[in-house]
């Protein structure tokens, strides 16, 4: 059963509104507290993102099934903004960067399991990142 | 929403609540200042017991906020980081550098007033 | 079950199997089937109970036990057919497993029990029919897509409660293998030992930082005496754990860092001036209680005027 939240987003009142659901996602599929917090992190980081350089787009939430890798949430981040230029140097980690530069990728990365991003000039971004339950609680699904 | 601030002798404190909208933050800041200024205010305390998430805007709010408070002569504590918020922050590289930290109100009054004892 | 049906498609010629049978064909068969097997409940479930035993499943569980679970498991079965729905059924599966788990029930006694009761069932439905061998055809293609929903959903969520059950027992184990000690008061000291992987090493900073929290700690030592090697993630983990430890005021001293893991640590590309470090346990605990401001004071040996005016020197009790 697949869950497609989707949040508009094109005030900083929608970043919250996001991160909201997200964590709201993340309690109802048994993720531990801290695990909720880091998808509601990355949620935020991500929509800020969209709010600040592409003004509109959208977040999409999605339960996904990995099998033996049990449950996990995957965020998608889309606009149809100014695209980023250099993704290289966008995605160049450097663990003693400061997250309030340029986009924070490299630190929304270090808050999920997976991470992939499209960016193309004058067309737009799209980030997916996914979160893996490793915690306790199960899941039965039909 | 304006965000109260509560005066408590030589200290000013402000506690967040979970939520608060971008513009809310940052009038926070402006009158943080103006009260600094006009109460002649030694230090300023934030709460921030009740943020569920601190993301890269929020940190640099709070920076600059301690940063031009400190240029008016008086110290700026964050208090209450939750352990996941903590956690979550330092994976996104926020570490709220050059702002001091204290587990909560009453150790963040502990700090400010041995500060002020060493700069009285 | 197979060859007898192959047996019957020979004599009787028809058409494809289940897929064609209209639905509403399929769930008037069903209730006639929940029908027989409600009726036929006592010795269905005794039948079932016998060939439990026989087949020397459920020996953790005494002959009371393993009738009062085939009891509930009958019921719980005949309902999810006849009501198509198999959240009651799930609910149970994984109360059934949270029980019978500790009582060293293994998976194949699971399945194996359930796949009796589907045999059992369908033996029975074989001895109703076989006058009527199209009749039969159909009672069964209602049945079988059912009776295997059924097994599965049993089978998968005993599965699911086992490895629920293990992972959380690898929590407590990783947990108990660290503690976070509180020998004074806001002190608290965390002597890790062994390989750390980046998973413990993140579940060594939450729980570090929960310490801090519930301790009201002020300054943490941490103790790597006991850590042979780390990696670069595993560094980071370490530097990660002192930031985080700040945002709640607290500060880190870390303790027995050996000149690799320093190298690491500088490879990583951070300023280990900045880091508070120490050589050993013992030192860091002097620092830490410096940091809070504790001064340990040795029993000192003091002068006692004895009578005639001498100064002797004796120790204080």
């Amino acid at each position: 059963m697949e869950d497609d939240i989707q949040v508009p987003i094109r005030s900083d009142q929608d970043i919250v509104l996001a991160r909201h659901k997200g964590r709201s996602l993340a309690a109802s599929l048994n993720f531990t507290s801290g695990e909720a917090t880091l998808i509601a992190t990355a949620i935020s980081e991500l929509a800020r993102n969209i709010v600040t350089y592409a003004k509109k787009g959208v977040i999409r939430l999605k339960v996904i099934n990995g099998g033996s890798n049990g449950h996990g949430i995957q965020v998608v981040a889309q606009d149809e903004g100014p695209g980023i230029a250099d993704l290289d140097q966008a995605l160049r980690d450097g663990f003693s960067t400061s997250g309030s530069l340029g986009l924070g990728l490299p630190g929304v990365r270090r808050l999920v399991d997976e991470f992939r991003i499209e960016s193309k000039r004058n067309r737009g971004t799209t980030v997916t990142v996914t979160k893996w339950r490793t915690g306790n609680g199960a899941l039965v699904t039909h | 929403m304006e965000i109260p601030i509560l005066r408590q002798g030589r200290v000013l404190i402000a506690t967040l609540q979970a939520a608060v909208p971008d513009v809310d933050l940052m009038r926070l800041r402006t009158n943080l200042v103006q009260e600094v200024v006009r109460g002649r205010s030694q230090g300023v305390i934030v709460d921030v017991t009740a943020v569920d998430v601190m993301d890269s805007f929020a940190s640099r709010v709070l920076q600059d906020l301690a940063h031009m408070i400190r240029l008016r002569g008086a110290e700026t504590v964050i208090v209450g980081i939750q352990p996941e918020v903590a956690f979550a922050m330092v994976q996104l590289g926020l570490r709220l550098e050059n702002v001091a930290t204290a587990l909560d109100l009453e150790e963040g009054m502990d700090y400010l007033n041995r500060k002020f004892k060493t700069t009285a | 079950m197979l060859q007898a049906r192959n047996r019957m498609s020979a004599v009787q010629s028809r058409q494809s199997a289940g897929s064609t049978q209209s639905p509403e064909r399929t769930s008037v068969l069903l209730r006639e089937l929940v029908a027989h097997l409600r009726q036929n409940r006592t010795q269905l479930r005794e039948e079932w109970a016998r060939r439990i035993t026989e087949a020397k499943l459920l020996t953790a569980m005494s002959n009371e036990e393993v009738f009062a679970e085939a009891t509930s498991v009958y019921d719980n079965y005949v309902e999810a057919l006849e009501t198509g729905t198999f959240e009651a059924l799930q609910a149970y599966a994984r109360n059934l497993s949270e029980r019978i788990i500790p009582r060293g029930v293994e998976t194949h006694e699971v399945v194996g029990i359930v796949l009796l009761l589907r045999d059992v069932l369908a033996r029975s439905l074989f001895a109703k029919y076989q006058a009527d061998f199209t009749k039969l055809d159909r009672i069964l293609d209602a049945y079988e897509p059912a009776a295997n929903r059924i097994a599965n959903t049993v089978a998968v969520g005993f599965v699911q409660e086992r490895e629920r059950v293990i992972r959380q027992q690898q929590e407590a184990i990783r947990e108990l293998s660290t503690p976070v000690l509180q020998v004074r008061e806001r002190l608290l000291i965390l002597p890790i030992i062994g390989v750390i992987d980046p998973q413990r090493a993140r579940q060594l900073t939450e729980q570090l930082l929960r310490g801090i929290r519930s301790n009201r700690a002020k300054v943490v030592v941490i103790d790597i005496t006991g850590v042979a090697a780390m990696d670069a993630t595993v560094a980071n983990h370490l530097v990660q754990t002192v930031e985080a430890s700040r945002l709640l005021g607290a500060t880190v001293i870390v303790t027995g860092l050996s000149p690799e893991i320093a190298q690491t640590i500088v490879n990583i590309g951070v300023d280990l001036g900045k880091m508070n470090t120490v050589g050993d346990l013992q030192g860091g605990i002097e620092q830490a209680e410096r940091l809070l401001g504790y001064k340990v004071v040795p029993i000192a040996e003091t002068p006692v005027q004895a009578p005639g005016g001498s100064e002797t020197w004796r120790s204080q009790s």
